[in-house]
């Protein structure tokens, strides 16, 4: 397992898609910040918190996605790990929605929480912010904000740990069995 | 490949139920045929996946892609309403076909086996049966010899996995946990399935299970599962967290295991007079279909310590997180 980004700069991608979203909210709409477990889910309660603290007079609903029941890969699975309950408890119709991931590569995750937010209602509009776009995507479907870009190899995984779920932060390379 | 679960590791735990569960566990059975052969762990997977296939129910759109494409055969050798429709209508939620058999007016009554009636289901291209059957252990022959993942719907007196679930689950929702609860069973415990279940998957998650009922239907030999017998209702009231009462089958009369349903009303029914010498919150279950009157009274059944239909309910996400959870399992 090799460090590809230390934590300062986890910090510095997170700062870049902070300032990116927060110049992009939309005037007149209601706006939602919703994370794709478990990782998007920290990183989008960690932008509704900063837009909470710059933006007090702004409501910001947040929910977050389990995409277990919506993969496409079900069949070819062995094995079921949990999937947990999903949390959008306010109305989707007409909203901003920002979709929120921790690393994105080939799209299929996303494609899932679309699907879901889809069951939920229809929203006006939906972005999609990832903190690392590692390349590979298999479906067409782009990331509206990006925090970093890293170039690695197709073979390998990259993955993000985070002090809330890992106890210490960094991106790191893995080799794919 | 064989996953890492030593059975050492298993029987530890058995002993110290975890009260919450692994988050890394990962489900690997392609089969649910009875809470026996389950560990405490599988038994929390099952129940949290049902808490989010709750969720699911409350959504304007109440389905998911999980299941799209498989196909669940509904094999009911016999009678069931509610555990039918209840399957049905879980495989439709996860956007799963069905096929439903039942044995009235069936090549069964033409002589056909079981074992050759799933076969011949099974040829149609069948991804999960849920079985039904009046003889115990029909479900662990046939997932024996098919490679079709089977869920076990009860079979004759053995047990009834997902009805144990679906009370468990209500149990929690109700009194927030399970472990260290005192829960009484009462009725025949010895033709109960539904008793059976209930017994190894309480007594796996710590609780404490006594069964309560005539001498001629209770066996002494239930204690050898872990749970104390009582012939007394009265006596055990003012002591337990849960009242699980069973419904009373009218054909057990002509064995003459008891002898009038006015008797057994009188000394093993629950009534309110009787509610009143329960812990003020006591919850009261029954697996329906009840007998008003028999072993619950209306008021009783209809009040606020029952949750006779949030147990329906949860049995719908018991069901939906079973099914989804054996197509997924490979072993």
């Amino acid at each position: 397992m090799k460090q590809l980004l230390a934590a300062d700069n986890v910090q510095k991608a997170l700062d870049e898609l902070y300032r990116a979203v927060s110049g992009q909210l939309p005037p007149n709409m209601p706006i939602a910040i919703v994370g794709i477990r478990t990782r998007g889910e920290i990183l989008a309660k960690r932008l509704v918190q900063r837009l909470n603290t710059d933006q007090p007079d702004l409501t910001v609903y947040f929910g977050v996605l389990d995409i277990g029941f919506y993969r496409d890969d079900l069949s070819r699975r062995r094995g079921a790990p949990l999937v947990r309950a999903t949390e959008i408890d306010f109305d989707l119709d007409e909203t901003w929605v920002l979709l929120v991931d921790d690393v994105m590569q080939t799209g299929r995750s996303v494609r899932a929480a679309l699907q879901v937010l889809h069951d939920f209602g229809r929203p006006k509009i939906i972005r999609l912010a990832v903190l690392i776009d590692r390349g590979g995507r298999e479906l067409p479907i782009a990331a509206d904000f990006v925090g970093k870009h890293v170039d690695v190899p197709d073979d390998s995984r990259v993955q993000l740990k985070l002090t809330e779920t890992d106890g210490q932060e960094g991106v790191y390379i893995l080799k794919k069995k | 490949m064989k996953p890492a679960r030593p059975k050492a590791a298993r029987s530890e735990k058995a002993a110290q139920p975890p009260t919450t569960p692994d988050a890394e566990f990962i489900w690997r059975r392609k089969d649910l045929l009875g809470l026996d052969e389950l560990s405490c762990d599988e038994i929390l997977h099952i129940l949290d996946t049902a808490e989010s296939f709750k969720e699911v129910s409350t959504r304007s759109i109440k389905k998911v892609p999980a299941l799209r494409g498989k196909v669940v055969g509904l094999l009911f050798f016999e009678d069931s309403t509610r555990t039918r429709m209840s399957f049905e209508l879980a495989a439709s939620r996860l956007s799963a076909d069905t096929v439903l058999f039942t044995a009235k007016g069936s090549s069964v009554a033409k002589g056909e086996t079981t074992l050759d009636t799933a076969r011949n289901i099974a040829a149609m291209g069948v991804d999960i049966f849920v079985i039904r059957h009046g003889q115990s252990g029909a479900p662990h022959m046939l997932a024996g010899k098919l490679p079709t993942s089977i869920v076990n719907a009860g079979d004759g007196s053995h047990e009834h996995p997902t009805q144990a679930l679906l009370d468990i689950f209500t149990i929690r929702q109700r009194l927030g946990r399970v472990q260290g609860l005192k829960v009484a069973i009462v009725g025949d415990i010895a033709h109960s399935r539904v008793a059976r279940s209930n017994i190894l998957g309480l007594r796996k998650l710590g609780a404490e299970v006594i069964v309560v009922g005539p001498p001629t239907l209770v066996p002494n030999a239930i204690t050898a599962m872990g749970c104390e017998i009582s012939h007394s209702l009265d006596d055990i009231l003012g002591e337990v967290d849960v009242i699980n009462m069973l419904r009373i089958q009218f054909e057990r009369f002509q064995a003459n295991q008891f002898p009038s349903l006015r008797e057994y009303s009188r000394i093993y029914g629950l009534n309110a007079e009787r509610l009143k010498k329960c812990r003020p919150d006591v919850l009261v279950m029954h697996p329906g279909p009840i007998n008003r009157g028999v072993e619950i009274t209306s008021q009783v059944a209809d009040g606020p310590n029952s949750c006779i239909l949030q147990q329906v309910t949860n049995g719908l996400a018991i069901r939906m997180a079973v099914l989804y959870l054996v197509s997924q399992g490979s072993e």
